[in-house]
């Protein structure tokens, strides 16, 4: 019986074919308001983002607050779907499956979600066996199956079953409480695990434990991760390809050595040079971007990141930048990256 | 002679002696600070480092008395000379937002949002220092421009919701610094900011602090932090401070177990591939008073006289202290 509810869950395209496609994703809120309840203005969290998740990999996703990674996280997991844009699994589109594609309640069974506040997604009523075995019950599976399912899953993940199965969510300390959290998501033997800020929630010395555990959970389970995180150290621990998101769009994408060793997004580099530095004799004088991040209602033209830039001139406020393929898959949204682009640097700084 | 010597050991701004805090409900018993030695010279920025249920903030709270009434605290506080748990209510509010003032984490919730960011700063100063509505005025514009708010004049009129959370922060430093206090508590300021704009308010905070001269305790559970922003450190564990020293000497290597776990287990640089270091376990639940080492049940040094009895401070020298009896 344990088999039915797994069979969905097998490689369809091979290794090489990535296992969610992500093309011209798409999601703007937008206000209303005045007399008549009239769209007002429009808050443009996902403006046309494109990226793929290879099979087996850790992609990490950063950006600061209002970038978008948490709507991006959402539209991955379908938990709102979004305006133009296609998703394909595994070689099927996703929320087409009579149309040859992928059922939305099968896609969600092979993509998970942890979020980031570990108490408010736990069901403060049900002991945390039952809120593990709930998913697979739904799936299909016995009671009994779901239970030793869930006890099994506890274990994995550090909790002894014989004293924790039992337990409410109140009566666990936050990691104890994430770490019931990601097995939940592992309940249905998914494919991807979406993380959305699992750890940043957490004291040091637990955010340690969680990060060797989901690393070891990736390799037991044979899993694919898409980490959604604030903290670029983190990222660069756990992540082998970046993503860094800008006002809802994708500023830079590429290998991990890459965006940490030669960023080329004048972004991706603030960024990194905004890390408190642990070595005193090392400290910042100088704050590397000055202002917040703009607010994703009325982005600037040409490139979102100009009013910020201490690069930007007239090229980057009247065209909007084209990713620039930097080679082995490092692709940045920088006028400075791309020969030709008409800015006076182009070229020079790549 | 002895006018030497003052002049070599002035007068610490702030000093806490053996300081308690518990707190006792129907319920349940926390005992969320247990003893807490500490000193502050005058213009020096103190960080104190810990997790979350350490006792960092109480300690905080306590230098404030802005604790509640349940709360049962004991030992001295002693800021400017002054003796603080003597003080009366009158007393007290002219101590908070003169002498000393805070900053918090969520300056949303700090600030009160029926009114602009210009009437809270000025109320501080109308009511600190007598002065008229127009003079207040013109010192709170004189505030923002001070903590570098882009078009402060303009900003006066905005209510906290209208501005970002980094500038929302700026303003509450305003707020906090209106009075020129001799002593700002910051606790974990810039903890809910983004990483581009929690830097730019570490670096506002360090230099308004040399230049006004004032004390600093900056508590934050984030080693970068203190990295970047500390004088000296304090690491507090289950309401005792461990060990204290310098900051550069602290971060080359911390000498008790508890900080060097948490040194080792936190990210930073290339770690991608290595399993991280852990301490086990999770920190005590406090229902009782500490009778021994907090940290002996997570520590792979412990031995049996850890649990005999509360460790000692040892000094290390250069101004370095640990609490840990391997240290002796």
């Amino acid at each position: 019986m344990d088999t039915q509810i797994d069979q969905s869950g097998v490689d369809r395209g091979g290794p090489a074919q990535p296992l969610l496609t992500l093309e011209g994703l798409q999601k703007h809120f937008p206000i209303k308001g005045g007399l008549m309840g009239r769209t007002v203005a429009t808050v443009r969290a996902v403006d046309g983002v494109t990226f793929t998740v290879q099979k087996g990999e850790t992609l990490g996703i950063v950006g600061e607050s209002g970038c978008g990674k948490s709507t991006t996280a959402r539209l991955l997991m379908r938990l709102m779907p979004p305006d133009t844009g296609t998703m394909i699994f595994d070689g099927e589109s996703v929320g087409e499956g009579n149309a040859g594609g992928i059922a939305l309640r099968d896609y969600r069974r092979q993509v998970q979600m942890v979020f980031q506040d570990s108490y408010a997604s736990l069901n403060p009523r049900l002991p945390i066996e039952d809120s593990i075995a709930f998913a697979p019950k739904v799936h299909g599976l016995s009671d009994a199956e779901a239970r030793t399912r869930a006890r099994d899953l506890l274990a994995a993940v550090g909790l002894a079953p014989q004293s924790f199965a039992r337990r409410y969510p109140h009566e666990l300390s936050g990691g104890q409480r994430q770490r019931v959290n990601i097995a939940r998501a592992l309940a249905l033997r998914p494919r991807l695990v979406i993380l959305d800020e699992p750890v940043s929630a957490l004291d040091k010395s637990v955010e340690a434990q969680v990060l060797n555990l989901l690393v070891e959970l990736k390799a037991q389970f044979g899993l694919t991760y898409v980490f959604i995180s604030h903290d670029l150290n983190v990222v660069q621990f756990i992540s082998d390809r970046v993503l860094v998101m800008y006002l809802g769009e994708v500023a830079e994408i590429g290998p991990v050595d890459a965006i940490y060793d030669r960023p080329a997004h004048p972004y991706t580099r603030a960024l990194l040079a905004s890390r408190p530095s642990m070595d005193p004799a090392k400290r910042r004088t100088e704050p590397p971007l000055t202002g917040d991040p703009p607010n994703p209602v009325n982005p600037p033209s040409g490139c979102r990141f100009r009013t910020r830039c201490t690069l930007a001139e007239d090229v980057c406020a009247a065209k909007k930048p084209l990713m620039a393929d930097l080679g082995g898959g490092h692709l940045a949204a920088c006028h400075i990256a791309s020969p030709g682009s008409g800015h006076s640097k182009a070229g020079v700084m790549a | 002679m002895s006018a030497a010597l003052k002049m070599d050991t002035p007068a610490p701004l702030m000093r806490l002696k053996d300081v308690h805090v518990t707190f006792r409900t129907r319920d349940r018993t926390v005992h969320a600070v247990n003893g807490v030695d500490m000193e502050l010279a005058q213009g020096e920025v103190l960080c104190i480092l810990g997790e979350s249920g350490s006792g960092k903030s109480v300690t905080l709270r306590a230098l404030m008395r802005l604790l509640p009434k349940f709360a049962q605290v004991s030992g001295g506080v002693e800021v400017a000379g002054r003796d603080v748990m003597a003080m009366n209510e009158k007393e007290l509010s002219h101590y908070r937002g003169g002498d000393v003032s805070m900053i918090f984490q969520e300056p949303m919730t700090a600030m009160d949002p029926v009114f602009t960011i210009g009437r809270q700063i000025a109320e501080v100063v109308q009511r600190h220092e007598g002065v008229s509505r127009s003079v207040a005025d013109a010192r709170a514009l004189e505030l923002l421009e001070l903590v570098q708010i882009p078009s402060a004049k303009r900003r006066l009129a905005a209510y906290p919701h209208e501005l970002s959370g980094g500038l929302r922060q700026r303003a509450m430093i305003a707020v906090a610094l209106a009075c020129r206090p001799k002593l700002l508590l910051a606790d974990e300021p810039t903890t809910a900011l983004d990483a581009t704009v929690q830097i730019q308010v570490l670096l506002l905070l360090r230099e308004l602090q040399q230049k006004m001269g004032m004390g600093v305790i900056f508590v934050t559970h984030d080693l970068g932090v203190a990295g970047e922003i500390a004088d000296r450190v304090a690491v507090m564990y289950a309401g005792k401070v461990v060990e204290e020293g310098p900051v550069a000497s602290f971060m080359a290597g911390p000498a008790h177990p508890y900080p060097r776990g948490l040194l080792n287990s936190t990210v930073h640089g290339n770690m991608r591939g290595k399993i991280l270091t852990t301490i086990p376990g999770a920190p005590p639940s406090l229902s009782t008073k500490p009778v021994n080492c907090s940290f002996a049940p997570r520590c792979t040094m412990a031995e049996q006289a850890c649990l005999d009895a509360i460790p000692p401070m040892v000094e290390l020298g250069g101004g370095r202290r640990a609490r840990c009896i391997k240290l002796g």
